[in-house]
């Protein structure tokens, strides 16, 4: 039985496979805060996909994919801030680059015909491609972004949520802009092969949506969004083995099931809590709140 | 004596359109001022222009005699949002939102020291909401919202405090707790500027107002200041102005309509 269990991890392979995809769904479970409470899931979907269209031109161009994608990513990032202000529409901006970026990927690989095998893989990532430079690099930036993310706490909270006044408490704004915008082309770079331009998003959105569910404090919601990320990795990556079924997908639904059951169980308990408190109001009808 | 804070020939817009020009003004240390308009008629933006978030197109802004750069942040200086530009739902505790007013004493690292704490606590006792320390702040009444963001305003010693509308969303009685609390702060030597569209219960408690409409109207006391012909060039509509010992009301000149309504009400109510 343990035998049958533990066949997974004889291949070298699946080993990669499984440290990379729980690297990853920590780094993007602890990203997701900010992006869901900074409501910027839009914009990080969004540069995922745009990400395609650096990376199919720097593998035909023939420069290193991780530096001609992040670049990319980056300046998709600045083309949106710049449009947006220039009476084009926050999200219709975001529309625009990184569709048209996507578009400019697809082009390229409709007249290459040669590589559908990997533009499968870099839509819908392929957790069996990795290479050991691949690991190396997520965790590099896991490391980097986490040290980060320690070190400014105090700045990215303050800026994420209230910038004006994060400005006149002397918070750089603008530097947090930067920061953030290099953190996120990082995160979505780095972990691009393991879930797809297009499931990407999932890791990062639905681990601290759960969070948000059990916790009411931004460094708690970290800790649990995190931890959700990685084990919903683990297991997920684990059961695309026996199930058969690809890996990022497995990843994608194990985490929607655990955000429906804590969803189900907070609103339960909810519910409970209220029909307390009313209870308890029918038997003091005298004791007011203050 | 110099003033604390002064706007020299301010002039500011968005893009290609002005929202005010040629505004003088000065707030003297231990002054208590309300900048008193209709909405839209650039109170927000001048106050943003006074904090140095928004660029002016013109004139300057000193603080202490001190010309305010491009981009540079004032030091010594509290500000109050508006609460509708919150996000109410943002996970942090009402103690955490006074934390974040000590980023210059403590700038890395998420932990809080003992003395961030005990800061913490220490202004939201003082502005009378320590026992929502631990409570997340879309859980709080729209009064304690008010309180907190004001202890986070104060939490760098400021000399002088500006708020955007702090009575706006809150009914009577939670007004004049807030006024009593300004007056208390003011009392202990707290310049305060705040902006209200609210003439009888705010503005009319005030020792001095500014009445702004994309561009100052006038200034004073508003026992000189609210006369129909200011308050119709302030709000752009005529109005009765009644004294009444220490009191002042006022209301709009046009013929009240209640007669006129009264005659719909239903038969049964009549």
């Amino acid at each position: 039985m343990l035998d049958l269990l533990l066949r997974p991890f004889e291949y070298e392979f699946f080993i990669r496979a499984m440290g990379v995809g729980v690297l990853a769904g920590l780094l993007c479970g602890v990203m997701g805060v900010y992006i869901i409470t900074r409501h910027m899931s839009y914009i990080a979907h969004g540069l995922s996909h745009a990400i395609l269209g650096g990376a199919v031109l720097s593998y035909v161009l023939g420069i290193n994919f991780y530096f001609g994608a992040g670049v990319w990513g980056f300046v998709a990032a600045l083309v949106i801030q710049f449009l947006t202000g220039k009476r084009v529409y926050a999200d219709a901006a975001i529309g625009i680059v990184t569709t048209a970026s996507f578009a400019l990927g697809v082009a390229i690989i409709s007249t290459y015909r040669s590589f559908t095998r990997s533009f499968e893989a870099a839509l819908f990532g392929n957790v069996l491609g990795i290479t050991p430079t691949d690991v190396w690099i997520v965790a590099i930036v896991t490391v980097v972004l986490l040290s980060l993310i320690f070190v400014f706490y105090r700045p990215l909270l303050f800026w994420s949520f209230d910038r004006e006044v994060a400005q006149v408490h002397g918070v750089s704004v603008f530097s947090m802009d930067t920061l953030f915008a290099l953190m996120l082309a990082a995160l979505i770079v780095s972990t691009l092969q393991i879930l797809g331009v297009t499931l990407i998003i999932s890791a990062i959105v639905i681990p601290a949506s759960t969070a948000r569910l059990l916790s009411d404090r931004f460094g708690v919601m970290m800790i649990i969004s995190g931890a959700i990320g990685a084990v919903v990795a683990f297991f997920g990556i684990y059961l695309s083995y026996y199930l058969d079924i690809a890996s990022g997908a497995s990843v994608v639904l194990l985490s929607t099931l655990v955000f429906t059951i804590v969803l189900a169980w907070t609103n339960i308990q909810r519910r409970h809590r209220k029909r307390f408190v009313s209870m308890d109001d029918h038997t003091h009808p005298s004791v007011k709140a203050p | 004596m110099f003033p604390l804070l002064e706007a020299k020939n301010l002039a500011c817009g968005y893009q290609q359109s002005p929202v005010f020009s040629h505004v003088n003004l000065s707030l003297y240390p231990g002054q208590l001022a309300g900048l008193v308009g209709p909405s839209g008629s650039g109170k927000t933006t001048l106050i943003k222009a006074l904090l140095g978030l928004v660029k002016p197109w013109a004139g300057e802004v000193c603080i202490q005699q001190q010309r305010l750069q491009a981009g540079q942040t004032p030091f010594k200086m509290g500000y109050v949002p508006q609460v509708e530009t919150v996000d109410w739902n943002f996970p942090v505790t009402a103690e955490e939102v006074v934390m974040m007013g000590r980023y210059r004493k403590q700038r890395f690292f998420p932990f809080p020291s003992k003395r961030d704490r005990t800061i913490a606590r220490e202004l939201l006792r003082r502005v009378g909401v320590e026992h929502v320390a631990k409570r997340s702040i879309g859980e709080l009444s729209g009064g304690q919202q008010q309180r907190v963001f004001l202890a986070r305003a104060l939490v760098g010693e400021p000399d002088i405090v500006l708020l955007d509308e702090p009575t706006s969303s809150s009914d009577l009685h939670i007004q004049h707790e807030l006024l009593h609390l300004l007056a208390e702060l003011n009392a202990q030597g707290l310049t305060i500027l705040l902006s209200t569209h609210d003439l009888n219960s705010v503005a009319t408690h005030l020792p001095w107002v500014i009445c702004f409409n994309h561009g100052i109207v006038a200034q004073g006391d508003p026992m000189d200041v609210f006369t129909p012909s200011t308050l119709a060039e302030t709000f752009g509509g005529s109005m009765v102005v009644n004294h009444d010992g220490d009191r002042i009301m006022i209301a709009g000149s046009m013929t009240s309509v209640r007669h006129q309504m009264k005659t719909n009400l239903p038969a049964v109510l009549r």
